[in-house]
């Protein structure tokens, strides 16, 4: 122990006392985000968050050049940059669903991307006065029964998620509440009310406008719909960067640059005038964290979630096991065109994203194929999985030794005899437990549906995440039940693969 | 039965057959003896069409095989169901049952009803001595049963003509015997011609009319037992 000790004080102490230095230092870190402004100023850099799927007039690229962002509300950063002393503003790409975490996480230093005036915000963040002042705007299709909102009773009504529209939504009292699909993108809901998808999209009328409105066939109707307006979202503990952002706003409407912007990108309307009046929106008592933990009806949508995961994993893989067992048979047994072309299908559909799949199949073959979201995710996920069936069967297949044609073919049975007599059960023994796994992969990815508006498990989750305000409940109950749902399938091939290795029937005899 | 006619068939530039000429009567058993790599299989092979020749004819059970030309699995058909094969690796089906490898083909190639096919195959594996193993799958057999089980299988179709590649190869003595007697009875019985392909100078002087000795893709000489191995010692 006694030498023990001083090599521990003369090596260890230098280290022990960085450690603790790094450690304060990360912990300043932290702690200095209070200040925002500062670090702004110290790197002259306003780096604002939004998202390009958002896309005309907010934030999109340059259609002349794409490696340039151009929109109203990058007009209104690079304003508000130099009215804050600083020398340039920094668009971070965010997902628009989670500029608030990102925010919250200190990924960006204010969120500026039609981020609304809601209750809940209020609750959470710290907002700016309002740049811009938007109202409601229901479509439907030309010459609908419906016309407004308490028209619509258990019609089918497309939004965006986390959207002010969707808010008033939900807050209608169940005896007119209407069933809600919740988009990704602003164009697709009007696209899907064109297909007769959904019977009205309620959005921004800057949304409507641009998305809506021109299409053939669509119907904007301006009621008495309420009014909001888009804010710029901050950190509730950045009080001078508020009061610095109101400022500079208040200066850049007083100088009618804000108007001239808005005028440039064809925004401005009698609404606008207002801004001049309206003060940033009173940060209110946040919300007290009752709503961390799961309700009972959220849970039971958990499980509903998890039943429509199910029913449709099954039903695309009762789809990807035969077409895969065609494909495979085509590629193995088949004429050469007939080869070439499972060869290219088997290519195609594994060398590009299943999330493009889906989305080609759903919004890209619409207008002549027009499919309901469950039965487009079902047929894309199918279809897609088939190929990596048909890579399975097609290597069980040729792992079937070839005296076994050559005996099948000597007792005088056809090619096709020969497959489904021989080739087959032999394969199948030896696929299955790969098979197995693939099922297990494809109840996990079918969470890649919710792009079609399928609100499965994973979505579920997301939605219960932003509705209590915390990812961990809703993670660990979504993960609990994919892992019920998956373990026993996993053990269930293992099992599999060890009554293939003591089976009384081996592959060659 | 059988007529081959100046069949050639080369594997690349190598000519694994060259120049056959040969001729075996109704109910007549050949032997065909020889080195490895002389082309015995590969003769019992273009005699049931399993493997195409490039020159040359064969006439088989009513059937004309020519030179140059593959047979279409269809026109391959008819053939088979006359001429069986056994190999010498038998291609047993591994995830059939013994009694299943044996009613396959006649069920679903000659077109019998289930009841039937399975009615004919317990017959064929009683008459091969494995009335009691019906029900076990080939990896459950000994090298013998499975030869035996090998043999039902290719009788099971209505054959004219049965050729068997080293039917004897992998077994020891005694089976060996047991292999032969079987080959012997279901001969007579049904009245079939036979060509089979063996290294075993036993099982060719005990069973065979006529023995062949090939050599480097050529029959150098063809006569009795007597005389071909007679004439080797």
């Amino acid at each position: 122990m006694q030498l023990v000790a001083p090599i521990w004080s003369r090596r260890a102490l230098p280290w022990a006392v960085a450690c603790v230095i790094v450690c304060a230092s990360i912990a300043r870190v932290r702690t200095a985000r209070a200040d925002t402004l500062s670090t702004m100023r110290a790197r002259s850099e306003l780096v604002w968050g939004g998202d390009l799927q958002g896309g005309e007039p907010y934030v999109f690229e340059d259609p002349r050049d794409p490696s340039h962002l151009v929109g109203f509300e990058v007009d209104i950063a690079s304003a508000l940059a130099r009215e804050l002393g600083l020398a340039r503003a920094r668009f971070a790409q965010t997902q628009w669903s989670n500029l608030v975490p990102s925010l919250e996480r200190g990924d960006i230093d204010v969120a500026l991307n039609g981020l609304e005036d809601t209750p809940e915000r209020r609750a959470r963040l710290r907002l700016s006065r309002p740049y811009f002042v938007f109202h409601e705007v229901l479509a439907v299709r030309r010459g609908a029964p419906y016309r407004t909102l308490d028209d619509l009773r258990g019609k089918r009504v497309a939004t965006l998620n986390q959207t002010y529209a969707l808010e008033l939504l939900q807050s209608r009292p169940a005896a007119g509440a209407v069933d809600i699909a919740l988009y990704e993108g602003q164009e697709e809901p009007y696209f899907d009310l064109q297909l007769g998808r959904v019977d009205a999209v309620f959005l921004d009328h800057l949304i409507a406008a641009r998305y809506g409105c021109p299409l053939t066939g669509v119907e904007c109707l301006t009621g008495d719909e309420p009014r909001g307006t888009y804010v710029v979202g901050l950190r509730r503990d950045d009080a001078p960067l508020a009061d610095a952002l109101d400022a500079a706003l208040g200066r850049l409407i007083a100088s009618g640059e804000l108007r001239r912007i808005l005028e440039t990108w064809h925004l401005w309307d009698d609404a606008q005038e207002e801004l001049a009046s309206r003060p940033a929106p009173e940060a209110s008592m946040p919300l007290a964290p009752v709503a961390m933990s799961l309700d009972r009806r959220q849970v039971a949508l958990f499980f509903e979630g998890a039943a429509v995961t199910v029913v449709l994993s099954v039903a695309a893989f009762a789809i990807a096991m035969p077409l895969g067992m065609l494909l495979a048979a085509t590629r193995i047994g088949a004429g050469r065109f007939a080869r070439a072309a499972a060869t290219a299908y088997v290519e195609l559909l594994r060398g590009t994203p299943v999330l493009l799949q889906l989305y080609v199949l759903y919004f890209g073959l619409a207008p002549v194929l027009r499919l309901g979201p469950m039965t487009a995710a079902t047929l894309g996920l199918g279809l897609n999985y088939a190929a990596y069936e048909a890579e399975v069967y097609r290597g069980a297949l040729i792992a079937v030794p070839r005296g076994q044609t050559e005996a099948a073919a000597a007792l005088g049975l056809g090619p096709w005899q020969t497959l489904r007599h021989v080739m087959l059960p032999q394969a199948v023994r030896t696929a299955l437990p790969a098979v197995t796994n693939d099922f297990v992969s494809l109840l996990k990815d079918s969470s890649l549906v919710s792009v079609l508006t399928v609100v499965e498990l994973t979505k579920r989750m997301t939605i219960a995440a932003v509705e209590i305000r915390s990812w961990l409940g809703p993670g660990l109950l979504c993960a609990a039940l994919y892992f019920a749902m998956s373990f026993p399938l996993s053990r269930l091939s293992r099992h599999l693969e060890a009554r293939l290795e003591n089976d009384p029937r081996p592959r060659t005899a | 039965m059988i007529h081959v006619h100046g069949l050639r068939k080369r594997f690349g530039a190598r000519l694994a057959l060259d120049g056959i000429e040969a001729r075996v009567h109704e109910r007549e058993c050949i032997a065909i003896v020889g080195p490895s790599g002389c082309g015995k299989s590969t003769l019992l092979r273009c005699l049931n069409a399993l493997e195409p020749f490039d020159e040359g004819a064969v006439d088989i059970a009513g059937f004309s095989l020519a030179g140059g030309a593959s047979l279409t699995p269809a026109a391959a058909r008819p053939l088979r169901e006359t001429v069986g094969m056994v190999f010498q690796d038998l291609h047993l089906f591994p995830h059939l049952t013994a009694l299943e490898n044996v009613a396959l083909a006649p069920r679903i190639v000659a077109g019998r009803s289930h009841a039937e096919a399975t009615e004919r195959g317990r017959e064929l594996l009683a008459r091969v001595g494995l009335g009691d193993r019906a029900q076990s799958y080939p990896a459950q057999l000994s090298g013998g049963q499975k030869q035996r089980v090998a043999i039902a299988r290719a009788i099971a179709m209505p054959l004219k003509v049965l050729l068997l590649d080293e039917p004897t190869s992998a077994l020891d003595p005694a089976m060996r015997e047991e292999v032969r007697e079987v080959i012997r009875a279901l001969a007579r019985e049904n009245a079939l011609t036979l060509v089979l392909a063996t290294h075993e100078m036993r099982l060719a002087s005990e069973l065979a009319d006529r023995v062949w000795r090939m050599k480097e893709g050529r029959i150098v000489a063809d006569g009795t037992p007597a005389e071909v191995l007679g004439d080797a010692k």
